[in-house]
């Protein structure tokens, strides 16, 4: 049996579908920082900084750096639970990562509001 | 009844299978996945640095121009480059397109393929 304790809703639909709604938000911030770099390409400190200065720029970065959590949650957990067999060892990497997590939040936010 | 195949597949024997395109561009995902992950400390570093201060902005500029940083930021949009076009397979297959043996057997080649040329003219944009 899978133990769905450390993933990330503890039911599969929900977790595909987290996934997707993770994916397409990453679509669209991956995009949209590619264009911002050709528009303003050379990239320089002004522009790149003046666009994190915007607070829609700030919520759309934090947005997407909880989908890219919420996206390798999930997928970390399918990889972790096809290769690593002994439940103990999973749960030991699970709150390993689940920590990364959490530490990569708090340092977006105050790079972002610090 | 017994049964003496085995559970769990060896490496060894794994290699040499013929495994079809669509194998292939489902493990490329997961290692380009699992390569993501572990930079997003390096992707967060870029950022706090760059939008720091103008000498943070210099120093990551410099930082990556040397050659072996730019073998990171080429493996790093590689597989970023990888994860995107295979992502957006996975959407269509959501939707119900390349579900058969044919048509997804010929949508992960064509993934590959275009993975495969972007993540050259990048090499050749980088150096």
């Amino acid at each position: 049996m899978v133990n769905s304790t450390t993933s990330l809703t503890k039911s599969g639909l929900k977790d595909w579908f987290i996934q997707r709604v993770s994916a397409v938000i990453l679509i669209i911030y991956t995009l949209f920082l590619l264009g911002f770099a050709i528009k303003h390409t050379p990239l320089n400190y002004v522009d790149w900084s003046m666009l994190f200065a915007h607070t829609w720029m700030k919520v759309f970065t934090l947005l997407a750096l909880l989908s890219l959590i919420g996206h390798a949650w999930v997928g970390i957990w399918t990889i972790l639970t096809d290769y690593v067999k002994c439940s103990f060892a999973r749960a030991v990497l699970m709150v390993i990562f689940l920590l990364a997590f959490l530490t990569y939040v708090i340092w977006c936010v105050t790079i972002l509001w610090g | 009844m017994s049964d003496s195949r085995p559970t769990n597949i060896g490496f060894g024997t794994l290699m040499k299978y013929k495994f079809p395109p669509m194998a292939i561009a489902s493990i490329l995902h997961r290692i380009s996945g699992v390569i993501l992950f572990l930079m997003i400390p390096f992707l967060l570093w870029v950022f706090d640095k760059t939008l720091a201060s103008q000498q943070g902005f210099n120093a990551v500029h410099a930082v990556l121009s040397g050659g072996v940083a730019r073998f990171f930021l080429w493996v790093f949009f590689s597989a970023l480059v990888y994860h995107f076009i295979a992502g957006l397979k996975h959407l269509f297959m959501d939707l119900g397109y390349f579900e058969e043996k044919c048509s997804g057997k010929m949508s992960s080649t064509l993934v590959m393929l275009v993975s495969l040329v972007l993540i050259v003219l990048l090499g050749v944009w980088l150096w």
